[in-house]
């Protein structure tokens, strides 16, 4: 369980995080979604007390992380920025995390070999390619069995195979009924993952939803219909706020309408359908319809500067 | 062909502790002795503080014969002995700063900080580790220079001098515990500067730039200050005679360590302090 209240970070006369509130829940998939830049890394270093917050606050299962006597066992995190020394291999990296909380020298091994990195883990990580510092990256997280999970653009890097590999991770982990938080910055990931959004655009929260709800919100009603009588049923249809689109031959795109408004004006009117299918906009196009005023402002101001 | 990928389980871990002082010790010897950094530097610095001085006795054996008998006075057995503690606390500061800055330039100080969020603790441990394996390679550094050097001089009879003379043991072991206080006070110098060079460059600005710049002063302020400074006060712990403008060995080395103090007390509140 992650709560932030009112959480806000400054740097210099920049806000990166501005007013968040929220709650991760434990025994779901959370995506922490936004463009890049939004702040969803300084909100995981803000977790993680790795920052000080400007104002507000934000605890990790009831406690401030830095309050917690066993950190590792409560959280485990994947940042985005690269967090292991060049020089040192990947076992002695775990091994010295896992030392500071006597985690037993068998579970290094184990979570490498989790994470498949047994035949590099005695070379120095500046060799790894970015994939292998993911991976290594997930194996820290992993090391304390942690209750919560946190974990900022974890496929970034990782070839088809370690993507599905996460995936499948992250659902096993929240089945188990931990907390787990992960960012992207892509909506198409997060929907295959995620079971809750939090959404959020220039630091500030955007939505705070099932992956269900956003979608249903943030798309437009849509309907496309079908039948040899499409002039009357747009008669019949036509109203305050209901607009047509042109659709391929012999069919009529409807906007401001359900498919049961639709379905329910043709039976009154006798006319017959021959389709009715309700177009479900996709994620990505309701993650860009939910930031679009974000993205406009950015990029009036590169106009300006340019 | 489709690959099911199979569910992924995390392993249950039975045993869980907390953070501990003594564990936090344990984690950053592992660090330490886990960078060829780490090796390089002490290798180096142990090597430096027996070779110089061999050199120098050798050098001083097969010359002492052409020697003026006022160039003859000017040779001090002990400053042979002790001549390779001077170079091999570069290599010690060197190390002392990497120790922290590494952490910072590589960003594991993230994963460190998030093992360990209250943070002191960190700083402390790498202080005691690096203290300990620096005095603990330092003292057999300098009780070989001292008895390899008295060997090599042997023929020479006025630059004999007893390791139970008065002063002698107190100023090779002194030595040891100089190079000791140099790696603690480069590694609060990194701390505080978080960057490589930057913290480098601070411990040469404080220890080889400063004290040549005393002698632009009048001669009875370079006197007044000079003693005071890290480097002349440090110095003491290991010298064997003393002028009368320069602190005794118990002062100069209680001055040295409240300049270390100093700097560990600034590296822990800016520690706490700061973003990482």
């Amino acid at each position: 369980m992650i709560e932030a209240r009112d959480l806000t970070k400054d740097y210099g006369s920049k806000r990166a995080v501005d007013g968040l509130s929220f709650t991760v829940r434990p025994g779901i998939v959370t995506g922490f979604l936004g463009p890049n830049g939004s702040g969803k890394s300084t909100t995981m270093r803000l977790i993680l007390g790795l920052d000080a917050p400007t104002r507000g606050d934000v605890t990790v299962n009831g406690r401030h992380y830095r309050e917690h006597p066993a950190p590792l066992h409560e959280v485990g995190a994947l940042l985005e920025a690269r967090s292991v020394h060049t020089g040192r291999s990947a076992h002695n990296h775990l091994l010295a995390l896992a030392q500071t909380h006597g985690i037993p020298k068998r579970r290094v091994s184990d979570m490498i070999d989790l994470v498949g990195l047994h035949e590099v883990a005695g070379k120095r990580s500046g060799q790894f390619s970015l994939g292998m510092g993911q991976r290594l990256g997930i194996a820290a997280a992993l090391l304390g069995d942690p209750k919560t999970v946190m974990l900022d653009e974890p496929v970034n890097g990782l070839d088809p195979e370690g993507i599905h590999w996460v995936r499948n991770l992250l659902k096993g982990l929240a089945a188990e009924g931990r907390t787990v938080f992960v960012s992207s910055h892509l909506m198409s990931e997060m929907a295959l993952t995620a079971d809750h959004l939090i959404v959020i655009g220039r630091g500030k929260l955007i939505a705070d939803t099932s992956v269900d709800d956003f979608v249903a919100r943030a798309s437009q009603k849509v309907v496309v219909v079908r039948s040899p009588e499409l002039e009357r049923l747009r008669t019949e249809l036509a109203g305050p706020g209901i607009t047509f689109a042109a659709a391929e031959r012999g069919a009529l795109e409807v906007h401001g309408l359900t498919a049961e408004q639709v379905g329910d004006a043709a039976a009154s009117a006798g006319i017959a359908l021959h389709e009715l299918t309700p177009q479900q906009a996709s994620l990505e196009e309701a993650f860009m319809n939910l930031t679009r005023d974000e993205l406009e402002f950015a990029a009036e101001m590169e106009e300006a500067v340019a | 062909m489709s690959v099911i990928a199979p569910t992924v389980r995390l392993p249950r871990l039975d045993v869980t502790g907390r953070v501990a002082f003594h564990r936090i010790l344990l984690s950053e010897w592992t660090k330490l002795r886990s960078v060829r950094s780490t090796k390089w530097s002490l290798a180096v610095g142990f090597l430096l503080t027996i070779a110089f001085p061999l050199i120098f006795a050798v050098v001083t054996r097969s010359h002492w014969g052409s020697m003026q008998p006022s160039e003859r006075r000017g040779r001090h057995p002990l400053d042979i002995a002790l001549a390779g503690v001077n170079v091999a606390q570069l290599a010690i500061a060197v190390l002392g700063v990497l120790l922290i800055s590494a952490e910072y330039s590589t960003g594991s100080i993230r994963s460190t900080f998030t093992a360990v969020p209250k943070r002191l603790p960190v700083l402390w441990a790498k202080l005691l580790d690096y203290a300990a394996v620096s005095f603990a390679l330092a003292v057999p550094a300098v009780l070989v220079s001292f008895f390899a050097s008295q060997a090599i001089l042997s023929p020479i009879q006025p630059l004999h001098i007893s390791f139970t003379h008065p002063g002698v043991a107190r100023s090779v072991i002194g030595g040891a515990l100089y190079v000791m206080l140099v790696g603690i006070f480069a590694l609060a110098i990194g701390a505080i500067v978080r960057n490589t060079a930057g913290g480098i460059a601070a411990f040469a600005g404080i220890f080889f730039v400063l004290p040549p710049l005393m002698f632009v002063l009048p001669q009875s302020w370079n006197n007044a200050i000079s003693q005071y400074l890290p480097s002349e006060a440090g110095r003491q712990v290991f010298a064997l005679h003393h002028a009368a403008h320069t602190l005794t060995p118990l002062t100069g080395g209680l001055v040295f360590a409240a300049y270390c103090a100093a700097a560990i007390l600034i590296a822990a509140v800016l520690l706490v302090r700061r973003d990482v």
